[in-house]
């Protein structure tokens, strides 16, 4: 099972270290990574494989939303199979 | 697969402009609680509701929490109530009571199906159950009703629409501390369906399975925002937009009923297209109108964009998912929009062009406050020419209205949360007894006549 973590939110040091540290914690595999910055503003874009997380999904995404709001970003975890239903036919 | 920009579109719709499922409604067939007396039939139906839909909220949290899109409301629709109770009709208030008693047990919002079927005749039994509609609507507080009258197979039954115009005043007058909150818990529909998830006027069909899940979509903003990316572009190019955009909401909705339906180990009903507005800025269905040109919602011009936007829904829609139905269209609700609200208070929308736009859209007169004195032969005329706008046009259409008691023009009513808030609207003041009066039904149109 693989999910979509996305963080936006202002630049700032450390986000990508974070992150990851967290996620790795949590026994997901970090299979892609794209990150774009556009002025002061990121968006990055991870794909975790994460049938080794103990956790539900749910609660997890609770988790990085969490996170997010620590350092003052954005953080999305969400299974991939919305963004397959909404942008595939 | 998908690109990066399909996922911060994803996230950008939820964060900005409202995307949701509206509602996850389990459709609950009821025909085995059926006992020998009311106490006995109310115990099971309790039982049986709160079993099969234990974990109904749960399972739309943890749905709600894995994709990141949020799941409004959690409902569940049961078998009319009054063919449950044609052997005690006068006792259905118990098994309305157990209804309830079972919703607030469950912690879900809405539960409907106090229901009557009566399109072609009124039965003696069904006569009894419609009685006893206002005084329960008032006794619980999520309990839906509704009363089908009319069919395009059947004719308009015209007993049923004069004693729904009393049902109606009786139900507000009961509530005459909340606004007459109880009209807003009830409908009168013509041609209603089986399958619907939106409440007052979901039930569960005799022709549905035992535990059926059925999904409402949402996503007004998100319509209305992809709009406002092309101002310039010409309507054939609107509607493709528009088809595009009820795609993609649509195709959320498919994935988390089919998942929903999998762990509640329901039947995976049918996705309900709708757009369904709510009071929060920039959730509107009039928004969209006006975005599409009409500068205020109810001026000329309002039922043609109403059209449009109504079929590329439906267009984009019925691509998305494997199993489409309910009531599939947008709804034109006055106190649940924001922009309806403004319009209605400013006296550009009024009940005549409303009525016109339930001609090209689902489903009808909708949470319309009208003055309290309105007489019930009035009402009852009000429900007749919707009525008549779905037989001939072979549609569900459906009225709620609420003659809010006290209350005149230039008054308003305030029911909170996702009922909203309405300006009374004015009804003409011209005497429709004679009509009402008459009785009898109205046969059903030539081209019903298919066979």
């Amino acid at each position: 099972m693989r999910a979509v973590v996305t963080v936006t939110g202002k630049d700032r040091t450390g986000i990508i270290a974070k992150v990851s540290a967290f996620l790795a914690e949590k026994g997901a595999n970090i299979e892609d990574i794209s990150q774009t910055v556009l002025g002061e503003y990121f968006a990055m874009i991870m794909i975790a494989e994460i049938s080794g997380v103990k956790q539900e999904l749910s609660s997890l995404a609770k988790e990085c939303a969490e996170l997010g709001k620590q350092i003052g970003m954005s953080i999305y975890m969400q299974h991939e199979d919305i963004f397959n239903a909404m942008h595939n036919v | 697969m998908f690109t990066k920009f399909d996922v911060l579109e994803t996230i950008e719709m939820v964060e900005k402009e409202h995307l949701d499922i509206r509602t996850i409604t389990m459709g609950l067939s009821l025909f085995s609680c059926i006992r020998d007396t009311a106490e006995e039939t109310a115990l099971k139906v309790y039982d049986l509701v709160t079993k099969k839909a234990e974990n109904i909220v749960k399972t739309a949290e943890n749905l709600s929490g894995e994709y990141g899109i949020p799941i409004v409301n959690k409902r569940v629709s049961v078998t009319p109530v009054s063919l449950l109770c044609a052997a005690f009709p006068e006792k259905a208030p118990l098994i309305g009571k157990a209804l309830d008693d079972a919703a607030e047990t469950l912690g879900i919002d809405f539960l409907g199906g106090y229901t009557a079927l009566t399109h072609k005749a009124t039965a003696d039994y069904e006569r009894k159950f419609i009685q006893t509609i206002p005084e329960v609507l008032a006794s619980t507080k999520r309990l839906c009703s509704s009363v089908n009258v009319g069919s395009t197979k059947s004719g308009i039954n015209m007993e049923a629409v004069k004693m729904m115009g009393e049902i109606f005043k009786e139900a507000a007058f009961l509530t005459k501390d909340a606004d007459g909150i109880g009209a807003a818990k009830l409908v009168a529909f013509c041609n209603a369906v089986e399958d619907n998830p939106f409440m007052a006027g979901a039930f569960h069909g005799v022709g549905e399975a035992d535990v059926v899940v059925n999904v409402g979509v949402s996503g007004p903003g998100v319509v209305k925002r992809a709009l406002e990316k092309i101002p310039e572009a010409d309507l054939t190019e609107t509607a493709e937009m528009i088809k595009r955009t009820a795609f993609k909401i649509t195709r959320a909705g498919q994935l988390v009923a089919r998942e929903a339906a999998k762990r509640l180990n329901a039947q995976f009903g049918i996705v309900d297209l709708s757009l369904a507005p709510t009071p929060a800025m920039g959730d509107s269905v009039a928004q969209i109108l006006e975005e599409i040109g009409v500068s205020t919602v109810g001026g000329h011009g309002t039922t043609a964009a109403l059209a449009m936007l109504n079929d590329a829904v439906k267009k984009g829609g019925v691509m998305a998912s494997s199993r489409v139905g309910g009531l599939s269209g947008a709804f034109i609700p006055v106190s649940e929009d924001i922009g309806m609200i403004k319009a209605a208070e400013s006296g550009e929308i009024n009940l005549d062009k409303l009525e016109a736009m339930t001609c090209v859209c689902s489903v009808g007169l909708d949470m319309i406050a009208i003055p309290g004195d309105t007489p019930a032969t009035t009402i009852s005329a009000i429900i007749a020419d919707e009525a008549a706008i779905g037989m001939i046009n072979q549609k569900t259409t459906a009225v709620r209205i609420i003659p809010a008691p006290g209350k005149k023009v230039g008054d308003s009513v305030n029911f909170g949360g996702l009922l909203g808030r309405a300006p009374i609207l004015p009804v003409h003041g011209t005497d429709s007894s004679r009509l009402i009066n008459r009785g009898g039904n109205i046969p059903a149109p030539i081209h019903s006549f298919k066979n």
